[in-house]
């Protein structure tokens, strides 16, 4: 397909987060990997020059011991606990970050890092390849959860922390965290994965295929060129966003929110209309989504999440092979209305680390929220998550 | 904070004595792990649980215990043998839908087995199946015969034999008396299997 180059030194492509962000720079803290210091990628690729963007709350003690990795899921970012520097909307884990809260900056150090092929300012797709000089679009190399785990140490070693008393996340933010803690045993004391699994299923794998045919079958998509030629694939990237949103979301939590009730009229309009508010809903979801995240970099990210597989990558295709031996403390929550990352696979998980003598606790929170429940307002993860931090933390001799 | 143990059971007075310090743990349906959290505060074992209900799981966890949800009649086989040095399975064995398959994985994944039953010959429920000629219901035994988790009643005598068809060795045995105190009377006697409600063993293999 062939497109006009609008501007071949679009600002978007320089710095397409900054340009989202009004031209501001993010807040927060980068982390720069020059020639000498490549990252090398599973794919073999020894990436130079990265830049990997974080964000820091609390302060570090004396004997940097109280630092907590929070990692965020598919289209999350670094900034948990504070207003999204480009929608304004609250930090999107603000429910347990905070003073008094599970993660307490006044108790501990926490670290966010966007993950490595994300859009808030670390390299991805959208960044110049420096080779080129032009935006690496589908040229970037494919990432996976590995990598980022990988380039989310270097920040760890560049704070110079050793051992980082807990990973913590949900979702993909889970699977860094059991990636974590199979990479990097000695160095994760504790480890929460929430509403994650070892592997993504067919099903996963399914729908994360469907968002991504949305994007490519976008005209404005240009073959993953689009900044190129001034161009954003939203149309496919809502698309993607309203399919996956919806895997986020029990039927009875849809069902609650909206029923079959009609948006601001009184009957059907026989027409493709949003008639119905779930529809009007999730398209809103759609066009609010492709105004902080890029397009390629949901390709990439998803891609990451379909090649996990950590009973493959550490065991030799044994779950409990790849935890053997273990010493982290980890705690597992699922949701029983979770049906994308359901509870029988975090009991597979608990069985493995079970098997491999690893000390864990396994919660299963009842509730109607769906996926989204580890995002949400739930007083029992609340406390559980608690109790396994504070009982971690008497057991690593932190302070309360 | 791990709480202070809510149950104060005299049989896990016993199974509590009995476990050395800095062992390795694994408690059976272990409630709101009152066992756990004493055994852990007081002797520093290397304690883990399993619990059915989920309420019950997720306040252990919050009480800083590593506790999983699962059962004893589908979740034991996932254990490596002898990847623990006790398990503790208390007042469950008669809830179990084969208590001899679970007391031979207790076995397995423990050098030691620590098991309390219910003892379905005591005085009470013997006197009470007599006059009322009804399924006993007692303080221990407190539901209907159709409501009751416990299908598979033994007395102190029935457990004997079947810890002998299976070749166990009893370490150490305690039997309780409706008070709560431990009897003179050894396990094994004829009065025990009368006066006891319930027992407490420690079992190994040969």
């Amino acid at each position: 397909m062939e497109h006009p180059i609008s501007s071949p030194t679009n600002p978007l492509a320089a710095c397409p987060v900054a340009v989202r962000n009004g031209g501001q720079p993010l807040p927060g803290h980068v982390l720069q990997l020059d020639d000498s210091n490549p990252l090398p990628l599973d794919c073999g690729v020894d990436l130079a020059p990265v830049t990997l963007a974080y964000q820091t709350y609390g302060t570090l003690n004396a004997d940097r011991s109280n630092a907590i990795l929070i990692c965020h899921a598919l289209t999350g970012d670094q900034f948990p606990a504070e207003p999204h520097p480009i929608t304004g909307k609250p930090g999107w884990w603000e429910t347990i970050i905070g003073p008094g809260l599970p993660l307490d900056p006044n108790r501990f150090f926490l670290i966010c890092v966007n993950v490595l092929g994300g859009c808030m300012g670390s390299t991805g797709p959208a960044s110049t390849n420096a080779t080129t000089g032009q935006p690496y679009g589908v040229s970037f190399p494919v990432i996976t959860i590995g990598d980022m785990v990988r380039g989310a140490m270097r920040v760890v070693d560049s704070l110079g922390i050793d051992q980082l008393f807990s990973v913590i996340g949900g979702s993909m933010g889970g699977m860094q965290v059991l990636k974590a803690v199979a990479a990097y045993p000695d160095r994760v004391f504790s480890a929460v994965p929430i509403a994650t699994a070892a592997h993504h299923t067919a099903q996963n794998i399914a729908f994360h295929e469907v968002g991504r045919q949305a994007i490519m079958a976008d005209p404005e998509w240009c073959n993953g060129d689009y900044q190129l030629y001034d161009r954003q694939p939203s149309r496919g990237l809502a698309v993607a966003r309203m399919t996956a949103h919806i895997t986020y979301l029990s039927e009875p939590a849809l069902h609650r929110k909206f029923g079959r009730n009609l948006q601001d009229r009184d009957k059907v309009n026989y027409g493709f209309d949003a008639d119905f508010q779930v529809e009007s809903y999730l398209r809103h979801q759609g066009s609010t989504f492709v105004d902080r995240f890029d397009a390629n970099s949901y390709l990439y990210i998803t891609r990451a999440m379909d090649y996990f597989d950590i009973a493959v990558e550490h065991g030799e295709g044994s779950l409990a092979k790849a935890f053997m031996g273990i010493k982290t403390r980890m705690c597992l929550v699922s949701f029983t209305s979770d049906w994308l990352f359901p509870t029988s696979e975090s009991r597979a998980i608990v069985h493995a680390l079970n098997a491999a003598g690893a000390p864990v606790s396994f919660v299963e929170i009842e509730t109607d929220k769906g996926h989204d429940a580890f995002l949400l307002e739930e007083p029992e993860m609340f406390r559980t998550l608690q109790g396994f931090i504070d009982g971690a933390a008497r057991a690593r001799g932190l302070a309360q | 904070m791990i709480e202070p143990a809510v149950e104060v059971r005299p049989d896990l007075q016993i199974v509590a004595d009995w476990i050395a310090p800095g062992t390795r743990v694994l408690d059976i349906g272990c409630g709101y792990g009152g066992l756990l959290a004493h055994l852990v505060r007081e002797k520093g074992v290397d304690g883990r649980g399993i619990e059915l209900r989920r309420s019950k799981v997720n306040h252990c966890v919050a009480a800083g215990l590593s506790v999983i949800r699962g059962d004893a009649n589908h979740d034991l086989s996932l254990y490596p043998t002898g990847s623990f040095d006790y398990v503790v399975l208390t007042q469950t064995l008669q809830a179990v839908e084969e208590p001899r398959t679970v007391l031979e994985e207790l076995i397995r994944i423990g050098g030691h087995a620590i098991v309390s039953i219910p003892n379905f010959g005591h005085w009470r429920i013997r006197l009470s199946l007599l006059v009322n000629g009804r399924m006993p219901v007692t303080e221990m035994l407190d539901q209907p015969w159709y409501e009751t988790k416990s299908i598979h009643f033994c007395t102190i005598r029935d457990f004997l034999d079947l810890v002998d068809v299976m070749g166990l060795t009893i370490e150490q045995s305690v039997v309780l008396t409706s008070s709560g105190k431990p009897s003179p009377a050894p396990a094994t006697s004829s009065r025990a299997n009368v006066w006891g409600e319930q027992a407490v063993f420690m079992l190994r293999r040969g």
